[in-house]
């Protein structure tokens, strides 16, 4: 579609542009005024330059929970992205039967973050939990409290249970999209299953694909509520990612110079990872 | 779940006979249809077991008392009791966490589609200086993780005397819906040909009138889409929410929180302020699932 | 505004950003530029290049205080560098 050039048009993105200018920018401006200051009180503060950034980037606390991030993010997307788009396939197209599947598949995408977390911080105790208690029962020997294996496979589980609907919901609509004219040309020329999905199912898919690979990596990426009421962070640091890190940092030792100087790292990597994506989809959509 | 797989499969022959020329179906290739559409069902049933049984179980707990729940572990409750929600409605601090957080959401869904409408639809219309870097400074925000902002957050609603009021999560939470509205409607927006702007633009409409009265009705499911996704996001988030609230506008998950006591954890009544807090989500999926349905379809969502 | 603990570092900093987009509004709108391909992988608009090139510049600096314990003006001065090649041949 070919669009007018107007400049005018920026009288209707105004707002947007000053209610996010208000709760980003000027947040985003004192982040940076923090992480160069060792901040005692509202009225003394003393200018460190890149102190608190070297400190940070040379933490290995940061380094460790950085590569327990990336591992977890890249588990995240493997696990839901295949996942979502199997149960998308499988989900029924017509009638009654398709909007209650959509509606129970929707149901953990509107629980509180920290209510999943309660929910599976049950679920999977050995003692009083239906999960925890069948995984023992059947002689798996599972406690997600003690050992960090077990508590990796549970944070990654309440992921894969909480999102893969996003995955789907999102999938589902691309396929809705198609008209069933191609499906019937398919059938026509005997297109193998794999075919259909491989050249009909998957291009058209690719859209919502790519929204639901950048709402996942970027979600899990700051994950923090669900694996901070599950586990702690623990046993040990083992469930102790990005977020929960810096959160530690800023409240709970009020270091609100380190504490910046980390939030505006985190913030890059986050850029930057998201930026490649981005163009690199746009680009290609360009190419085609 | 038996009327569900039946359902399906009489629908899908139903369409088989009315829109396929019969000569293109052949016996074994329709049989083999059915069976794959009974595997699908399978699979379907299986997965939506998975995601609803661990809600089963918070259901299960929320209706035993403490007693029972540690005392070993039953299918369902052996003593059906409704005391712990008994103990949610009978005492302000704790339903007043529902309302705090109803309204939060619902000033939260309002500011952020009155804004991102129209920056939608100059998104999807006109071409400015910097639109583009605008868009993805918008995607920004959606990225910048909740936790580099507490801080300031906290320091400019202090400052500025919105703290623990609702209207301060409310635009709080505008940093992350915003740019989804946005990006969510200029799709849709997309979707309508451009033909109907210029007619009514010809016919004499003003802009805000066309606007209001024409180009909204219009993408209406998407607008439905759109406040379901704000909703959903607002509603879940925690972070912000609790650390921009102290007394007045604390949310209800921020309030579930003190369940752990001096004698240990509450089990009965956290599972049952957990069950209440999936209800509003239900009933919001429950009123936009057609516009869901049709609307995640139209647009580009 | 006490909150905000500015500091004279910090206010040069956002007031160069902020000078340097006015420029390239006030630029763009006087000359609009159109993509062109250089030795970045993309075809980029002038915009896309200063972010690129703030975007590493920031990544830059973030490797040099890392890695280095010598003072930020080389790294800024690098940056500059940089800066100036992506916005000139990128």
């Amino acid at each position: 579609m070919n669009k007018t050039e107007n400049n005018k048009a920026w009288f209707l993105v105004l707002p947007v542009f000053l209610l996010v200018a208000f709760s980003a920018v000027i947040p985003l401006m004192t982040v940076v005024n923090y992480s160069v200051q060792d901040i005692f009180d509202q009225n003394t503060a003393y200018f460190v330059g890149a102190e608190w950034y070297r400190e940070v980037l040379q933490d290995p606390r940061l380094h460790d929970s950085l590569i327990r991030q990336f591992i977890f993010s890249g588990c995240v997307l493997l696990i839901e992205i295949p996942l979502g788009i199997a149960v998308a396939l499988m989900m029924p197209t017509k009638g009654k039967a398709a909007s209650l599947s959509l509606i129970l598949l929707a149901i953990p995408l509107l629980i509180p973050w920290n209510v999943v977390g309660t929910i599976w911080q049950v679920f999977g105790r050995e003692d009083i939990g239906l999960f925890g208690w069948a995984l023992n029962s059947i002689g798996i020997d599972y406690n997600y409290a003690s050992n960090p294996g077990d508590a990796w496979f549970t944070v990654l589980l309440m992921d894969v249970w909480h999102w893969t609907s996003l995955v789907a919901l999102l999938c589902y609509s691309g396929l809705r999209a198609i008209p069933e004219a191609y499906y019937q040309a398919a059938r026509i020329d005997r297109a193998s299953k794999w075919a259909i999905f491989r050249y009909i199912q998957l291009p058209k898919l690719k859209s919502v694909l790519v929204i639901g690979i950048l709402l996942r990596f970027m979600d899990s990426f700051m994950i923090y509520t669900e694996p901070f009421v599950l586990t702690g962070g623990g046993p040990g640091n083992s469930t102790t990612f990005l977020s929960q890190t810096l959160t530690k940092m800023a409240i709970g030792q009020f270091d609100l110079g380190p504490a910046a100087a980390f939030s505006l790292i985190y913030f890059l990597i986050v850029l930057l990872v998201s930026w490649l994506f981005f163009t690199s989809i746009s680009h290609l959509d360009k190419s085609e | 779940m038996t009327s569900m797989t039946q359902n399906t499969a009489s629908q899908t022959a139903g369409a088989g006979s009315t829109q396929q020329p019969k000569r293109f179906v052949l016996p074994a290739n329709a049989k083999r249809r059915v069976n794959t559409q009974r595997r699908k069902n399978i699979g379907i049933t299986a997965y939506i077991l998975f995601v609803l049984v661990p809600i089963y179980w918070l259901l299960n707990m929320s209706f035993k008392s403490n007693e029972e729940i540690l005392g070993g572990l039953t299918l369902w409750p052996q003593n059906f009791t409704l005391e712990n929600y008994q103990v949610i409605f009978s005492d302000p601090s704790w339903y007043m966490g529902y309302v705090n957080s109803m309204t939060y959401v619902s000033l939260n869904v309002i500011i952020t589609l009155m804004v991102a409408l129209p920056a939608a639809y100059a998104f999807s219309r006109y071409k400015f200086t910097g639109d583009k870097h605008l868009f993805f400074w918008l995607l920004t925000n959606r990225m910048a993780p909740p936790a580099v902002f507490l801080l300031p957050f906290f320091q400019l609603y202090s400052s500025v005397g919105l703290f623990d009021t609702h209207l301060a999560v409310a635009l709080a939470h505008c940093l992350f819906n915003v740019p989804l509205a946005v990006w969510i409607l200029e799709g849709f927006m997309s979707g309508v040909p451009r033909e109907i702007d210029e007619t009514a633009y010809i016919d004499g409409y003003k802009f805000h009138t066309f606007f209001l009265k024409i180009f909204l009705p219009l993408i209406r499911s998407g607008i439905g889409v759109t406040a379901f996704f704000c909703f959903m996001f607002s509603w879940v988030e925690l972070l912000l929410a609790r650390t921009l609230t102290s007394v007045e506008a604390k949310p209800i998950a921020a309030i579930m929180t003190r369940t752990v006591g001096a004698t240990g954890i509450d089990w009965g009544v956290l599972a049952a302020a957990g069950v209440l807090t999936i209800i509003p989500g239900l009933l919001v999926i429950w009123f936009v699932r057609n516009h869901v349905a049709k609307g995640f379809a139209l647009g580009r969502v | 505004m006490s909150w905000m603990a500015w500091t004279l570092p910090t206010a040069v900093f956002f007031s160069v950003i902020a000078a340097i987009l006015v420029c390239m509004t006030v630029f763009e709108l006087r000359s609009p530029c159109v993509e062109r391909k250089g030795f970045l992988p993309i075809e980029t608009t002038r915009g896309d290049r200063l972010f690129i090139g703030l975007l590493t510049s920031a990544y830059i600096h973030l490797m040099y205080v890392g890695l280095t314990d010598m003072t930020l003006w080389i790294a800024l001065g690098i940056s500059c560098v940089w800066l100036f090649i992506v916005m000139r041949w990128g």
